[in-house]
């Protein structure tokens, strides 16, 4: 098997996903800034909701809309899994939400005078 | 030095583990039996034509009343943390920069196309890619341009409140009318669910994607007022 065929074996969206969960990972570990460490978990939250809706991906298959694509009858012969593209859904509006509330939290706290480092908070570590 | 090899390590673990997942994604041939039962059921049942509506509304629609509390929550959090007085007074100060003419006359032409377009999204919801809360952030990105466009306006705080609560009291009260008049609780099945592909089908599934929209961007409209950081 040379270097081609395995590549075209990789699902690009997942692999894309893998990539960015892994930045996001590296953010959030080796950054010391509040706000970057909020915009690593948004990247991380990303790359997870890729590597779920390509799990539920069908290739050849459309999206699960009836249309003139897929009737009714035929529905589940011809359209992907809509069951993680429900979950990535709900996903998408928690991660927002979250994403949100971290960044708040860091304003609060360089509001407060501790700094935007993650190093100024030392004594409140678990 | 110590940090560095631990955070490599820890990533190159993850990369391990995620390694079979780029490989193995998407290889299955045909849907699941209970994603199978959704895709043909939820056209018969339900009669809407977006399945992926179908679940997260009526079949999971109890998990998206969750969701819509959680966003509910970070709203409060982001509003009570955000205010002059924990930030401080001076806060919000030094940013009086006025906005620049292009950005004023494409707020004035877009604002309502923002919002028009926002309603169409979540009122399809049931039929096209989309709903209520992709509906809501499209009209807080109107709102959003508007806070920037003139940052020393504020949002009508009661409004926006009532605009809230109203819509989740008809998010819950649909779901209790579905537990009266239907099977369950959020059954969409107190109208008539009509021909699938209309825009009057699919049962009371507009009506609740419709509450939503409005209580999504009503809550995200908070949440970008809250981080302008002069709220009282």
């Amino acid at each position: 098997m040379n270097a081609l065929e395995v590549l075209a074996k990789i699902n690009p969206v997942a692999a894309s996903g893998a990539v960015l969960v892994l930045v996001g990972l590296w953010g959030v570990m080796a950054k010391p800034n509040l706000f970057k460490i909020a915009v690593a978990f948004s990247v991380m939250e990303t790359g997870v909701n890729l590597v779920i809706l390509s799990v539920g991906y069908i290739r050849g298959r459309t999206a699960p809309i009836l249309d003139s694509a897929a009737d009714a009858a035929s529905a589940s012969a011809r359209m992907t899994d809509p069951v993680p593209q429900a979950l990535v859904l709900t996903a998408i509006v928690i991660g927002l939400a979250v994403t949100a509330l971290m960044l708040s939290y860091a304003v609060r706290l360089k509001a407060g005078g501790g700094g935007s480092s993650i190093e100024s908070y030392g004594e409140e570590k678990w | 030095m110590m940090r560095k090899v631990l955070v490599t390590l820890a990533i190159l673990g993850f990369a391990l583990a995620l390694l079979p997942l780029a490989y193995r994604a998407g290889v299955q041939d045909r849907p699941g039996a209970l994603a199978a039962g959704y895709l043909d059921d939820a056209p018969r049942e339900l009669g809407a034509a977006n399945v992926v509506t179908a679940i997260v509304v009526s079949y999971r629609g109890f998990d998206t009343l969750g969701e819509v509390a959680v966003l509910f929550a970070a709203t409060a959090g982001v509003g009570a943390m955000l205010t002059k007085k924990r930030l401080g007074p001076d806060a919000a100060s030094g940013r009086g920069t006025p906005a620049t003419e292009v950005l004023r006359t494409a707020t004035g032409l877009l604002t309502g196309l923002l919002v028009m377009f926002g309603v169409y999204i979540f009122t399809h919801g049931h039929l096209t890619p989309g709903g209520g809360f992709q509906g809501g952030v499209v009209i807080a990105t109107a709102i959003l341009l508007n806070l920037m466009s003139r940052p020393e306006s504020r949002l009508s705080h009661g409004l926006m409140t009532g605009i809230e609560s109203l819509s989740g009291a008809a998010y819950v009260a649909l779901g209790l009318l579905g537990a009266i008049f239907a099977l369950g609780f959020l059954d969409p099945r107190i109208l008539p669910i009509g021909r699938v592909g209309s825009l009057l089908s699919a049962g009371s599934v507009p009506l609740i994607y419709s509450v939503i929209g409005l209580k999504v961007g009503a809550e995200l409209s908070g949440i970008l007022e809250a981080l302008k950081g002069d709220r009282e």
